[in-house]
């Protein structure tokens, strides 16, 4: 069956391939993850239980502390020699959460990628401008794969460099853009300081995805960069992006490429599944990975589905925008942070107090991470350079840690709020 | 020879200053030296004070993060080249100087150099050695 007939498909139809490939992955992850077996003993679930995709909510979830605790291999359900590739993002503490691929993972990954091209409109004869990040984050690799399944010409440019990605586009003639919405408005600053325009540039349309946006700001790159602007959802768990993908027809939501990703929404504090059109916690099964399977895995985005017909003709269920998290993670610039990693550092560094915020704001159009650290006596100086030297080391194993800059400030002690609960580690000033 | 010196963290924002004066002033405490070294981000006051524990203290309690060091205090004639004379002596013997900060004792005819020196020990037996007259902070309050 080709990609058109399967996302076509009227809902029975789609539902049975669903049921088939739910049913044979849980076999094949009780027979093969020891970690999954002891969950499902523990939840009383067997394998021949599934008979229906209502029983799914049988099956035990999966969270960032079951990878964490299996950190780095262990939910892996093929000997490493079948693993092709790995990926990493960040975990909620000093370890990341490692994610494998068997060559039958790529191309599923190349494959969902270029469907996802394909709801934008680009085709073979597209030059694509790959601005997501190269390397362990899954965005640039997984983009680059999907565009050259599709037969776009794809250039790895990854990020950084704005003036130099803006010579680029303008004399390649690229057409898609693909980076992250804030990104996306940073190149818009490197052309307008480049006394550039966009009728200087061939480009269409800009899928844009990896960190939250909002309408307004979707006018903005649309505006500043004269392309239409969709959005894109993957998170690395799950595959990395070509999860779900908005078409150029939809008013509304991403498709889901359900015939890989089985989505639910469930309440994030009963954790029952919750009927479509409500809000809730994005759950998703994948259906068809080899190396990394994950059962009920809470992404702790929190979204609505609705499976209304698309104007495109797809029945894919659709997604809402991510509209927040349930738990304190932040998007910095496509990176993803937990404040628990910041506590990790700073608890690190010799005389540094448990004491400490968090200060996220946009400058333009880039986001600025500032941390504040409260100075007690015992790290205290007379001499500046000493306290220099302090926030340069916090500077240097945040980066280390998180893959990012951010700006360290010192404070007075007690200048920091105390909390008698959960201590508010987080102050958001961006207006996405 | 050496003169306690009370270092003060002041965060970059408006009215620190004039909050670190108003506690020492409501408890008595006279200044006779000061300093303020500064960067984007963040401040330090370097104070010299009659009753050094005393602001210590105040100081802490006010919320303040508060550092005691010692300092060397130089005394040299209030003319051209008092400073230079002592400088000299320092560069000689291959001593840095962290900071420094001056001021005029009222009697106009001397003037007052607290240094703060990556080598103390030394720095005050080159300067003895040399003749120059070192303060205590007693002295320095009695000026």
């Amino acid at each position: 069956m080709n990609w058109q007939e399967i996302e076509t498909l009227p809902r029975c139809g789609l539902e049975s391939i669903q049921l088939r490939r739910l049913q044979a992955l849980v076999y094949r992850i009780y027979d093969k993850v020891p970690p999954y077996r002891a969950k499902m003993d523990a939840a009383g679930v067997q394998p021949q239980d599934i008979q229906s995709l209502a029983d799914l909510r049988k099956l035990p979830f999966t969270t960032k502390d079951d990878l964490r605790d299996n950190y780095p291999f262990g939910l892996f359900a093929t000997p490493m020699e079948e693993v092709i590739r790995v990926h990493a993002s960040s975990g909620t503490t000093g370890k990341s959460t490692v994610v494998g691929y068997t060559q039958a993972d790529i191309a599923l990954w190349a494959s969902v990628m270029a469907r996802c091209l394909t709801m934008a409109g680009v085709t073979r004869g597209d030059m694509v401008h790959n601005a997501y990040g190269y390397g362990l984050f899954t965005g640039g690799l997984g983009a680059h794969y999907g565009i050259e399944a599709l037969g776009a010409t794809v250039i790895p440019v990854s990020g950084g460099n704005s003036r130099r990605q803006v010579m680029i586009m303008r004399d390649f003639g690229s057409t898609v853009l693909l980076s992250t919405p804030s990104y996306a408005l940073n190149l818009a600053d490197a052309m307008a300081d480049a006394g550039v325009t966009p009728d200087d540039f061939q480009l269409r349309v800009g899928i844009h995805g990896a960190e939250p946006w909002s309408e307004n700001m979707r006018e903005e790159v649309e505006r500043k960069l004269g392309i239409k602007a969709v959005d894109i959802y993957g998170l690395s768990e799950i595959i990395g992006p070509g999860v779900a993908m908005e078409c150029l027809q939809t008013e509304r939501g991403m498709h889901i490429l359900e015939d890989n990703f089985l989505p639910e929404i469930v309440d994030p504090d009963t954790l029952e599944p919750l009927p479509y059109g409500e809000t809730g916690e994005l759950v998703f099964t994948t259906l068809t990975k080899e190396a990394f399977p994950l059962i009920r895995y809470r992404t702790k985005d929190i979204s609505r589905l609705f499976c209304e017909p698309c104007a495109c003709g797809r029945t894919l269920v659709r997604m809402e925008k991510v509209t927040g998290r349930t738990d304190d993670m932040l998007i910095i610039r496509g990176v993803n942070v937990f404040p628990s990693q910041v506590e990790h550092v700073l608890m690190g560094v010799e005389g540094v107090e448990p004491h400490y915020q968090i200060e996220v704001s946009r400058e333009g159009s880039l986001d600025v991470m500032s941390v504040l650290v409260e100075i007690s006596e015992h790290i205290f100086s007379d001499e500046i350079k000493v306290l220099e030297q302090l926030s340069r080391k916090i500077r240097a194993e945040l980066k280390d840690m998180l893959g990012i800059t951010a700006k360290i400030k010192l404070v007075e002690p007690r200048s920091i709020q105390r909390f008698e609960g959960k201590a508010q580690r987080v102050i958001d000033r961006r207006k996405i | 020879m050496r003169v306690e010196q009370i270092a003060v963290f002041l965060e970059n924002k408006s009215g620190r200053l004039a909050e670190i004066t108003r506690v020492l002033a409501e408890n008595t405490i006279n200044i006779r030296a000061l300093s303020v070294a500064d960067t984007a981000d963040f401040g330090i006051l370097r104070l010299i004070v009659d009753k050094v524990d005393l602001a210590k203290d105040v100081l802490r309690k006010g919320g303040f993060t508060v550092g005691k060091t010692n300092v060397v205090a130089v005394e040299v004639p209030d003319r051209t080249g008092g400073l230079a004379s002592v400088l000299e002596v320092v560069t000689e013997a291959e001593i840095n100087v962290e900071y420094m900060y001056a001021f005029v004792n009222k009697s106009g005819s001397d003037a007052v150099l607290i240094f703060r020196f990556e080598e103390m020990d030394k720095a005050i037996d080159v300067l003895q050695e040399k003749g120059f007259t070192l303060l205590t902070g007693a002295q320095i309050c009695s000026l």
